[in-house]
């Protein structure tokens, strides 16, 4: 006799919960992670948004032999200490450089000191009572606004955070992964290709991929001290340069690009080289003409991939003495610069108030650019992916 | 009369060799083309310490179909493989003995792998199209071996080897589609049409027809009963039926030993060893 419905039902029903409860443990999980990412985002836009904005004062500023030599006697006193110090030491250049302003007095809008710029934005400001009335009162008359901070993407780092940019560390990030990419996007999808199509299989080879796993998962400050090592001091390459960073970096990355290349050219199937073979191709052929195109977009994403995360790395660069100051956008590939994370750390270690927010702006760039060079890699294997 | 057809295609030195591996008696059918194509003898083959083939003697004659049967693992597969040197690609492989085609020994060491490979072609058991288009599957190989130089004889090719494999009407407005768009038999045909490209010799077909529905495996075999005009074919498959209607000869294997090799109607209707009766008639394997 076999048991009926209601019998194998109510034998079920420990099962169902079981699952159910499974189900819930996992779906919290997510949760959880997903809070903590809306926590951390929500965060940096809060603290970082308001780099995006600075203070502008409107005041009259005088241009006189006296202001050319006491740049801070062009404006009145009572808003000496309200503009920005950076916005004075250029009169005397730009009266040089136009000389009709000279002996004229004109009202303009003029980059305001941080402790305005803080106050404006209501965080602790350091300003005086009586300055604190003159900036409320401008604020009432409509002369001190903030506006969109141009100087923040345009220039480098300053002591002075109303002046202060992430240009400098862009540029020097840009050309930073030029070098890396260079080094070790052919040399890392070469290696991987030589291992996956052309290796025997012995212990050289196994040797060579246990290695290669292992400096994976080396701590990257250790490149930094092989970097400073090797390229420093063995082969006198200029230090904080972005050469010298990119090839530090490129250490780094290589063996994720061998890695990820090795997982996209092994998931070809081995038919379509068994094809190619049967028509006669030589090994270099068939991967030439039928692996690698098969595999580009894996290969491209696990290299954009890699890259990305060598974008996001100080530690090694600590060493090669890329965390510097920096105040000008670097020409060359063997000027000193800095980058992107190393300026996020540098401006996380000025005790000024006002850098908490340039922090923060750099993070918000910072992760703008990560986000948008994945997109890239999730565009690229979207388009170039065959089916087969 | 049978015995009559019974004729040894064995010459000269290698016929002491061939007495020594007792049944493996090898008649021919006196219509057909006699010409050798690829001699075979004393094969060995290892993979690492297991050996898959033992002593296999077997002439290919030109312009036929040769069927290899016999139960899975029985080598007849690594045997085809062996024709065009595509077990280069496996580890651990050791081969001993003679594969001579056209006068020589297709293992030597002066034997390129790719010359061989021009005139032995291949087909496999799943179609296995390039991730091209129909075109270019077609015209790449003879590109890559300098056979065609301006693109109308690239096109003549590429509608020459299309109609050859019977799937110029089918596919001629659609040349630029990739090659996986097919139907798995139109698939198997674009292989053979890829394989034929190139004018090969030889053509192995590695069960070609396992991975098809019965309708495009008719048109395949269809094809091949055409294609043997031009081509020696020697063909693995499982399906005796199928051996007998299109192979001309019909090699049985087992454990690695090539047990009987006979003229088709032969093998069918006679065979001389016990162990290839049991397999026909279904009652072993």
């Amino acid at each position: 006799m076999s048991q009926s419905f209601d019998e194998i039902t109510a034998q079920l029903k420990r099962r169902h919960r079981k699952s159910a409860r499974l189900k819930w443990v996992s779906m919290s999980a997510l949760i959880l992670a997903a809070a903590f990412l809306v926590v951390f985002i929500s965060d940096m836009l809060i603290k970082g948004l308001p780099a995006f904005q600075q203070a502008q004062i409107q005041v009259e500023v005088t241009y006189s032999e006296q202001s050319q030599q006491m740049p801070p006697a062009a404006v009145n006193e009572d808003v000496r200490r309200l503009v920005s110090r950076g916005f004075l030491r250029t009169l005397p250049r730009a009266m040089k450089q136009n000389p009709e302003l000279m002996g004229t007095t004109r009202m303009e809008w003029v980059l305001a000191d941080s402790s305005v710029d803080q106050y404006l934005k209501g965080n602790h400001s350091g300003l005086k009572e009586s300055q604190r009335t003159v900036v409320d009162k401008l604020a009432e008359q409509g002369r001190a606004e903030l506006k969109f901070n141009t100087r923040f993407f345009t220039s480098g780092d300053s002591k002075m955070p109303e002046l202060a940019g992430i240009a400098a560390a862009a540029m020097g990030t840009v050309m930073t992964m030029i070098v890396t990419m260079l080094v070790c996007f052919p040399i890392g999808v070469m290696t991987a290709i030589y291992l996956e199509e052309f290796a025997t299989d012995n212990w050289l080879t196994q040797t060579i991929e246990i290695n290669i796993n292992n400096l994976a998962a080396v701590p990257s400050i250790l490149f930094g001290l092989l970097g400073l090592a090797i390229y420093i001091n063995f082969f006198g390459v200029p230090r904080s340069t972005p050469i010298v960073g990119g090839l530090t970096l490129a250490l780094m990355t290589l063996p994720v690009i061998i890695i990820a290349t090795r997982t996209a050219l092994r998931s070809v199937p081995d038919t379509i080289r068994q094809a190619a073979f049967g028509v006669g191709c030589s090994r270099w052929q068939v991967v030439r003409d039928h692996v690698l195109p098969v595999s580009l977009p894996g290969i491209l994403t696990g290299s954009i991939i890699g890259l990305a995360q060598a974008m996001g790395e100080t530690a090694p660069l600590i060493i090669i003495g890329m965390v510097a100051f920096i105040p000008d956008v670097s020409a060359s590939f063997t000027d000193a610069s800095t980058v992107m994370p190393a300026q996020i750390f540098t401006w996380a270690g000025e005790p000024d108030r006002a850098f908490v927010e340039k922090t923060a702006g750099g993070i918000l760039v910072l992760l703008a650019v990560l986000i948008s060079l994945n997109a890239t890699a999730v565009w690229l294997r979207k388009k170039f992916e065959r089916r087969w | 009369m049978i015995n009559e057809q019974i004729a040894r295609a064995e010459t000269g030195a290698p016929k002491q060799a061939h007495d020594s591996s007792p049944g493996q008696p090898v008649r021919v059918n006196e219509d057909a083309n006699h010409d050798l194509s690829i001699r075979v003898r004393d094969l060995n083959l290892w993979y690492g310490k297991n050996q898959a083939l033992k002593n296999v003697n077997i002439d290919i004659f030109q312009k036929n179909v040769t069927a290899l049967i016999g139960p899975s693992g029985c080598g007849k597969s690594t045997f085809l493989r062996c024709l065009n040197r595509m077990n280069d690609l496996i580890k651990n492989v050791r081969i001993e003995g003679l594969v001579e085609m056209d006068g020589r020994d297709v293992n030597e060491a002066k034997m390129d792998e790719i010359a061989l490979r021009r005139r032995v072609g291949m087909v496999f058991q799943k179609p296995n199209p390039f991730p091209k288009s129909i075109y270019e599957n077609i015209a790449y190989a003879p590109r890559m071996h300098d056979l065609v130089s301006r693109k109308s004889d690239q096109d003549e090719l590429v509608e020459q080897a299309l109609r050859d494999a019977g799937l110029w009407n089918e596919v001629k407005d659609k040349l630029a589609e990739p090659g996986t768009s097919l139907s798995g038999g139109q698939q198997q045909r674009l292989c053979i049409a890829r394989a034929i490209a190139v004018k090969p010799d030889v053509i192995l077909m590695d069960e070609p027809t396992s991975a098809l529905d019965p309708i495009s495996t008719a048109t395949i075999e269809d094809l091949m009963d055409k294609l043997k005009q031009q081509f020696t074919i020697v063909t693995v498959t499982h399906n005796m039926q199928q051996a007998a209607r299109v192979a001309d000869y019909t090699a049985f294997f087992h454990l690695g030993e090539l047990i009987e090799y006979n003229d088709t109607r032969m093998m069918f209707s006679n065979p001389h060893t016990k162990k290839a009766e049991d397999y026909i008639t279904g009652r072993y394997g």
